[in-house]
């Protein structure tokens, strides 16, 4: 089975045997490939009981609940990582499911479509309509995506907020894009961050 | 079929014990009335335990002696069943405390040569468990595959794992919680002064007498509307009249009688009920639920119950259940997670509220075959 792009790069990055929470998992395909590649021990959380119930039906350890309400107990450093994908722009909250990541994870993965790519642009510059794209389907008022952001964006805050990054990857479809072009140029953008002032080697 | 006389329908064994009891005291002998289905592995590591609720019995996926209806969980149980016998070595048993044939107040004391009655020691949801477990003892099997239950039952398959860390491995917990919530304690006792409110009660000393079914039948109607959803009481039934007995249609008789298909269908259930269950039983397995709660047993910690166990874990609960709603499952699993337990939740939708989880559920059941089958 094929990952997703902005997946395909994570499962290649993460540390095989790790501890994996993935935030959004879906129906649990890149939980089914880390488990099965490279034999991590992964956990799932997933809003929509029919993913939920999809993914456990793969034999995954999936929880039905919500970014925003159910991170809170999971105990810190508790996984090697958390990995939000494509999930980001949709919270109420990002900055506190952030905080949740790094907290519970030690590294984390972040995923998001990256609202500054030059289709977006051009659609709200020469049409002045809300983006409708390949990679954004939904219009404005059934999108689940209420917290746009760029590239751009993402990496002030976490220079703001003193976050690490240990990896970068930008997609352009399923194609790697330049990092110096990338705001202008990638759909998605997939992010590997840890804490300042944690150790960058795995202990887990 | 297997030759082995402790395999198969409508088993019985006397256990010499003693079953040392969270009330203290102990009970001895022990017996447990139970069934088995499917064959046992030659190195016994094929065992499911389906643990059964407060007014069910051990005939999981087998006709009912005394009612003649089919197997209370016989979508679940079966050969190509989510718990599949073809695969699995399934064991049900009666609780003690029961009246199906394991130990409870209806049994007879050894010491007076007479029923138990009041005499018979208030057990927990723990003290079932531990007589499951000298069952399993009995039948040669140190680890179970799977343990799997819901409400009362759900309780004893959480109970298992913190109880027995190394036996288990695997937990399915349906439409159950970890503990009872001051209104499930109150819907409790009104059945139980519904109960010892009938003269015909005496105490609990009614047998070879007339038992206190008036009493009964109301605790069993109080509870069953628990175990309903108002939308599905108002689907099936609405506000429509009873067809009276000289043919009038949806007429109010200005009386008591059941002018409502909602009275009439409860006093059916409490009538039915009667039949098949013992009154001193209820008192005693509503009181074991009432007692249940896991965190307590465990430091007021409900994480703590958890973190001995290396058992994977799933639950389910459903959307309209307000006897035990999601939340109650949302405290275990927000647990679990603290515990560091592999734990899998999901809450369905369905319109039949708590007893949901008895009836045909395609997804319930997709999703049990899905973690029975995620052994890894």
């Amino acid at each position: 089975m094929t990952l997703r792009p902005d997946l395909a790069i994570i499962a290649d990055h993460v540390e095989p045997g790790s501890r994996v929470l993935d935030i959004g998992c879906g129906d649990g395909a890149l939980m089914a490939a880390l488990r099965d590649r490279r034999g991590v021990d992964a956990r799932g959380l997933e809003i929509d009981a029919g993913n939920v119930a999809a993914a456990m039906a793969r034999g995954l350890s999936v929880i039905q609940g919500d970014a925003d309400t159910d991170l809170a107990g999971y105990p810190d450093d508790s996984f090697d990582y958390a990995i939000l994908s494509q999930t980001l722009q949709t919270t109420p909250a990002p900055d506190l499911v952030l905080d949740n990541l790094l907290r519970i994870g030690r590294r984390a993965f972040v995923s998001f479509p990256n609202f500054a790519q030059w289709r977006v642009r051009l659609s709200l510059l020469w049409g002045g309509r809300m983006p409708v794209t390949r990679q954004l389907p939904e219009r404005w008022y059934d999108t689940p995506n209420i917290h746009h952001l760029t590239i751009d964006d993402f990496r002030e805050y976490l220079k703001h907020r003193g976050i690490v990054v240990e990896g970068s990857w930008f997609l352009s479809g399923d194609k790697r894009t330049a990092d110096a072009l990338a705001n202008l140029l990638a759909q998605h953008a997939v992010f590997l961050l840890r804490r300042a002032g944690t150790n960058d080697r795995l202990s887990g | 079929m297997s030759h082995d006389q402790r395999h198969g329908l409508a088993r019985h064994i006397s256990l010499p014990g003693p079953l040392p009891l969270d009330g203290g005291g102990s009970l001895s002998p022990v017996d447990i009335a139970y069934e088995t289905y499917g064959t046992l592995a030659p190195d016994a590591g094929n065992a499911v335990l389906v643990c059964h609720a407060l007014t069910m019995d051990q005939y999981v996926a087998s006709d009912h002696p005394r009612t003649g209806k089919p197997g209370w969980w016989r979508k679940m149980v079966g050969p190509g069943c989510p718990i599949d016998t073809d695969r699995y070595f399934v064991i049900c048993s009666n609780v003690i405390g029961s009246c199906m044939g394991s130990s409870g107040p209806a049994s007879i004391d050894p010491a007076s040569a007479k029923p138990y009655a009041m005499t018979f020691p208030v057990i927990t949801i723990r003290d079932m468990v531990r007589a499951q477990a000298m069952l399993l003892d009995h039948l040669g099997i140190q680890r179970l595959k799977a343990v799997i239950g819901g409400s009362m039952g759900g309780m004893q398959a959480l109970s298992w794992p913190a109880t027995f860390p190394d036996r288990v491995e695997a937990a399915i917990v349906i439409a159950s919680t970890a503990r009872h919530t001051a209104q499930n304690i109150a819907f409790h006792e009104v059945g139980r002064q519904a109960v010892m409110a009938d003269p015909r009660w005496q105490a609990g000393d009614y047998y070879g007498g007339e038992a206190p079914s008036a009493g009964l039948a109301v605790a069993r109607m109080a509870a069953h509307i628990t175990y309903l959803s108002e939308a599905g009481l108002t689907e099936k039934f609405g506000r429509r009249l009873q067809a009276r007995a000289d043919g009038a249609k949806g007429a109010k008789s200005f009386g008591f009688d059941a002018d409502f298909q909602v009275e009439s269908y409860l006093r059916h259930q409490g009538l039915s009920f009667v039949d098949r269950f013992d009154a001193n039983s209820y008192l005693y397995i509503t009181r074991a639920m009432d007692y249940f709660d896991l965190a307590e047993e465990h430091g007021g910690l409900l994480a703590n119950a958890f973190r001995a166990t290396g058992a994977r874990f799933c639950l389910v609960s459903f959307d309209t259940d307000w006897l035990y709603p999601t939340s109650e499952s949302r405290t275990i699993v927000h647990a679990l997670n603290a515990a560091g337990a592999r734990a899998s939740f999901v809450e369905l939708s369905s319109p039949y509220g708590h007893d949901a989880f008895l009836l045909d559920a395609p997804e319930m059941n997709r999703i049990v075959a899905g973690f029975m089958g995620g052994e890894r």
